[in-house]
């Protein structure tokens, strides 16, 4: 523990003191919808990140963190809360237990180094919120007001779930498993914050009980001592501060599965503004999505010479086939080469060179996952602003 | 340099409390400073909507609406029947009113 504390220290010493890590003095943001303008502010263990919200924290990461490696820093890992009532204070590591309960053979309460014990798997997953975009919805719809930066890439370690709940001994008559974190809310009133997975999903031998992520604890904003990790779905279901395992015979019913979080249910999982969804079901896998890195809207690059763009890929788990770029509006794509492979559920980098005339480029960006999905040429509408992967477009000019 | 400070400051509370007990661990959010601002009623808005959430909630929410009122009313409605708000229901109107005078455009 005094190891990472002192890591995360430095780091933020060196962020918010010496100017490292951060392109910018700025104290303000602008993002590129109305009423866009946001503070930049340095939580302790993290960096100088876009502050949405004070309380409950929301945070957005940077999109130049996205041009400095595959692997998202855990200082600049995007925060997301739902309710206020944050355990700032009550997480003992030596005397934390993971209750295991509910339609299982043998009630488990297990500590940090109980689960270390029961094999450890690193897997490398990025996490996304369902709202990562939202501010650009049009029509403009409520909520966290987010640029394309709550996402993140980290290589989680944990113990997979279907481990923990073997050992615990699914009853057959189990269909779902909940998970309830140490946070909750601040009135009586207010739903808990509660989530469920399918059975089959949960054992799935993918979804993970991680206690690290990039080789240090998890910074707390982002679950320290423990979360859900659930490769290719929408971060609403990877529960931070995880303390509460309960193995269901009927399917959760409480708000943030029966009310919040759902998409409409059609092809598109879209409707017209202002109409009601005929059905809804809960959000689950991240669409296919793809940004340029390199260079940011309204940057300036060279004309008439070689500029190698550069970016990351990613969809809900089957990986990514191809990328293409177009620097004409979208008449034109070329292939660009993908980068390494970290695995299905993570970040898969691209490189493309492209040479500009002088003026201004409209340069768009487009994947295909390896299941044959490919992105939007103009973005689907539901109204919580959820599922955002249209093309996106990053103007440039060159000089 | 103010900002870089509180944050020196607030990760150095970090250590120092984890330090001391050795045990539990300590988190302490950087000081709240967002704050409502001026409009009709802004004491129903404070007394009302600042227990669950910072301002920030709702001024970073879109400005340039087709229908203010009808998105407020929405959210405010949402506050007391599903999040639980103790809201009284001759508040809510005022509450409504605030929004839409303040943050409506």
């Amino acid at each position: 523990m005094p190891d990472v504390k002192r890591r995360a220290w430095l780091q933020l010493a060196g962020a918010g003191l010496f100017g490292a890590g951060t392109k910018s003095w700025a104290q303000t943001i602008e993002m590129p919808f109305e009423n866009g303008e946001r503070p930049l502010v340095a939580y302790p263990e993290k960096r100088r990140l876009i502050r949405l919200t004070s309380r409950p924290p929301l945070l957005e990461t940077p999109m130049a963190v996205f041009d400095e490696g595959l692997i998202t820093p855990n200082d600049a890992f995007y925060v997301r809360y739902h309710l206020a009532n944050l355990p700032f204070d009550s997480i003992d590591p030596a005397t934390f237990r993971l209750q295991v309960k509910g339609a299982v053979a043998e009630p488990l309460s297990l500590g940090l180094n109980e689960l270390r014990g029961m094999g450890t798997v690193d897997l490398v997953a990025v996490s996304q919120c369902s709202g990562n975009g939202r501010g650009f919805f049009k029509p403009r719809v409520a909520g966290g007001q987010a640029g394309n930066g709550l996402m993140g890439n980290a290589r989680w370690t944990g113990v997979p779930l279907t481990t923990v709940l073997a050992r615990a001994g699914v009853q057959p008559s189990a269909v779902q498993v909940r998970f309830d974190g140490l946070d909750g809310p601040v009135m009586d009133g207010t739903p808990d914050f509660a989530k469920a997975l399918m059975l089959d999903h949960a054992r799935d031998g993918d979804v993970l009980l991680a206690w690290a992520m990039n080789g240090a604890d998890l910074p707390f904003l982002n679950g320290y001592p423990l979360r859900l990790v659930v490769p290719g779905c929408f971060g609403t279901y990877w529960v931070k501060h995880l303390n509460e395992i309960t193995v269901l015979d009927k399917p959760l019913d409480n708000f943030w599965m029966t009310n919040a979080y759902r998409i409409p249910d059609n092809d598109c999982n879209c409707i017209t503004p202002g109409a009601a969804p005929a059905r809804t079901k809960p959000i689950g896998r991240f669409k296919v999505r793809s940004f340029i890195t390199s260079v940011s809207d309204g940057a300036q690059v060279r004309a008439n010479a070689s500029v190698v763009l550069r970016g990351i890929a990613f969809d809900g788990g089957s990986g990514i086939r191809q990328v293409q770029l177009s620097a004409n509006g979208g008449s034109m794509w070329t292939d660009a080469k993908l980068g390494q492979d970290l695995g299905r559920y993570s970040f898969r980098g691209w490189e493309a060179p492209t040479t500009l005339a002088a003026g201004p480029h409209t340069l768009q960006v487009r994947a295909v996952s390896n299941a044959g999905e490919m992105q939007p040429v103009e973005q689907p509408w539901n109204p919580a602003g959820y599922l955002r992967n249209v093309i996106e477009s990053t103007t440039v000019n060159a000089a | 340099m103010i900002n870089a400070r509180a944050a020196f400051a607030s990760a150095f509370c970090v250590i120092l409390t984890t330090g001391v007990s050795a045990a539990a661990y300590s988190y302490v959010l950087p000081k709240e400073t967002a704050e409502l601002a001026p409009g009709p009623h802004l004491d129903t808005a404070q007394r009302n909507c600042g227990a669950c959430h910072s301002a920030d909630y709702i001024s970073t929410q879109p400005r340039a609406l087709a229908d203010p009122q009808a998105f407020w009313l929405a959210e405010v409605t949402k506050m007391q029947r599903v999040y639980g708000a103790p809201i009284d229901n001759a508040d809510l109107p005022k509450i409504v009113d605030y929004l839409v005078q303040t943050y409506g455009r």
